[in-house]
């Protein structure tokens, strides 16, 4: 197994300000803007990009957690049950713009899922979806409105974002099995 | 993490941890219940049949609306107007179900271990929703989760269940859980209503009110079960209300305010008082929403593994 570095700590932090200066750029504002962040990584990357969104449009944003476990396609089958936590989002969705943020996009399966979940929360008025690393290998349509860094992947790698808030510090790795360690 | 068994038959055998993850689970589904659209897709295509062969209304419609909730697809069968009423033993209700394809049972019966019966005779996950004075496992774990609610911790909280213990499932299911969290479970009532050995499951039992009340920050309040009268098993109503009735007379002894629960349906003015049961201090219907939750966590750990 070997890492590679293909973001560093700098670089997070300058592509974190780009995808907020162009959701600022393509929503002519910010003013209906809401961010909500898929757990775990999803949830402190939102954070960021709100933060971001306020420095530059002078105005809160409200940010929500959504908790995807029960819309999940692939609940049942799995060895190990994911720990149901909540979903966190105290504003109305109605009327909303709201920018899914989550750190890595890869099958789209998580994405589906959230846009379910949120459907049963309200009617945005659009929603626009945010990733840090879009890696390929989609498996239904969805494509990414913002995108930190394209990252053509094969199967066999993987990629780890990680985060201050969880992981102590900022990066994103690039990780290679060898065949042999495929079914780790 | 997921819970080790198949089924929910009692709290019994069930360790902390595993009652931490349905109590945790829980608080999950109590914010699904405050959504526009209170329904979530993790059961879906699933079967549930609620078979109640003892009357209830409060707990069937808590776990048909959990069950909803989760979109499974719901039947319920109840005592009356069913094969159970023309005399079909349990294990052939079971293997009918079984035909029928059936996913998850949900049980009450008047006979302890009826949920034991069925999970060994049926592949489906068998949920005990009370077996006579047995246990009524979701009754102790909603009570137990209105007390973390109200409380914080379950951790060295002091909890007395009053009344008649000798045929209350829910007396049994509440000390089993509450003492494996770590509370202090006492209880109270008359003497012909209180089993011999229970003071070997660690329980303090007490017979008078006015000597409970100073010593705990919750009363749990057991329904009087009027039936119970006619076996000479306590004089009459009235004497039972003046020793046992809790009022707020005499919840006023206690050192800070007392919680004040109930599993319903309430006898005024017997247990327990009316102003006290629409007091402040009464989580007598978040017990009832906290019902709904908690189903659904149960029904969610056991049926997506």
């Amino acid at each position: 197994m070997t890492q590679t570095r293909i973001i560093d700590a700098a670089g997070m932090r300058r592509t974190v300000n780009r995808l907020a200066h162009e959701i600022v750029e393509k929503n002519k504002g910010a003013e209906e803007v809401a961010v909500v962040g898929i757990r775990t990584r999803g949830e402190f990357l939102a954070r960021r990009i709100a933060r971001k969104l306020e420095e530059i449009e002078h105005h809160p944003i409200q940010v929500g957690i959504l908790d995807i476990t029960l819309y999940r396609d692939d609940l049942r089958g799995r060895l190990d049950q994911p720990r149901l936590q909540s979903t966190d989002i105290l504003f109305d969705v109605n009327g909303k713009i709201l920018v899914l943020v989550d750190d890595v996009l890869f099958t789209g399966r998580t994405v589906r899922s959230a846009l379910n979940a949120i459907m049963d929360l309200g009617r945005p008025k659009s929603i626009q979806l945010l990733v840090l690393v879009d890696r390929g290998h989609r498996e239904l349509p969805i494509k990414a409105d913002f995108a930190g860094k394209n990252v053509p992947t094969s199967q066999l790698q993987e990629i780890k974002v990680l985060m201050e808030e969880v992981d102590g510090e900022d990066g994103v790795l690039l990780i290679e099995r060898s065949p042999s360690e495929e079914s780790l | 993490m997921k819970l080790s068994g198949r089924h929910l038959l009692g709290l019994e055998n069930m360790s902390r941890d595993e009652l931490d993850l349905i109590l945790e689970t829980a608080v999950s589904f109590k914010e699904v219940l405050e959504r526009p659209i209170k329904k979530v897709p993790p059961l879906q295509g699933k079967t549930i049949a609620n078979l109640f062969f003892e009357s209830s209304t409060r707990t069937r419609i808590s776990f048909e609306l959990a069950e909803r909730r989760l979109s499974a697809d719901v039947i319920s069968f109840s005592q009356s107007g069913s094969s159970v009423s023309k005399g079909e033993t349990l294990k052939d209700t079971a293997r009918n179900i079984e035909a029928m394809k059936i996913d998850m049972v949900v049980v009450r019966h008047a006979s302890a271990g009826a949920a034991h019966f069925l999970s060994r005779v049926v592949d489906a996950n068998i949920i005990n929703a009370g077996d006579g004075a047995h246990e009524h496992p979701t009754q102790g774990l909603l009570d137990m989760f209105t007390l973390r609610e109200k409380h914080g911790s379950l951790e060295n909280l002091r909890v007395c269940v009053v009344g008649d213990i000798l045929h209350s499932r829910v007396a049994r299911s509440n000390i089993y859980g509450l003492q494996t969290m770590g509370a202090k479970v006492s209880v109270c009532g008359p003497a012909t209503l209180i089993p011999r050995e229970i003071e070997r499951m660690g329980v303090a039992v007490y017979h008078r009110l006015e000597d409970v009340i100073p010593e705990v920050d919750a009363l749990n309040v057991l329904r009087v079960q009027l039936e119970r009268q006619k076996r000479g098993l306590f004089p009459s109503l009235r004497e039972y209300h003046r020793y046992f009735g809790v009022t707020k007379e005499k919840v006023q002894k206690a050192s800070r305010p007392l919680t004040i629960m109930h599993p319903g349906p309430i006898n005024r003015d017997v247990e327990l008082s009316a102003d006290l049961a629409d007091s402040e201090h009464s989580v007598i219907l978040q017990q009832v929403t906290n019902g709904v939750a908690v189903r659904m966590a149960v029904l969610y750990l056991l049926g997506t593994v």
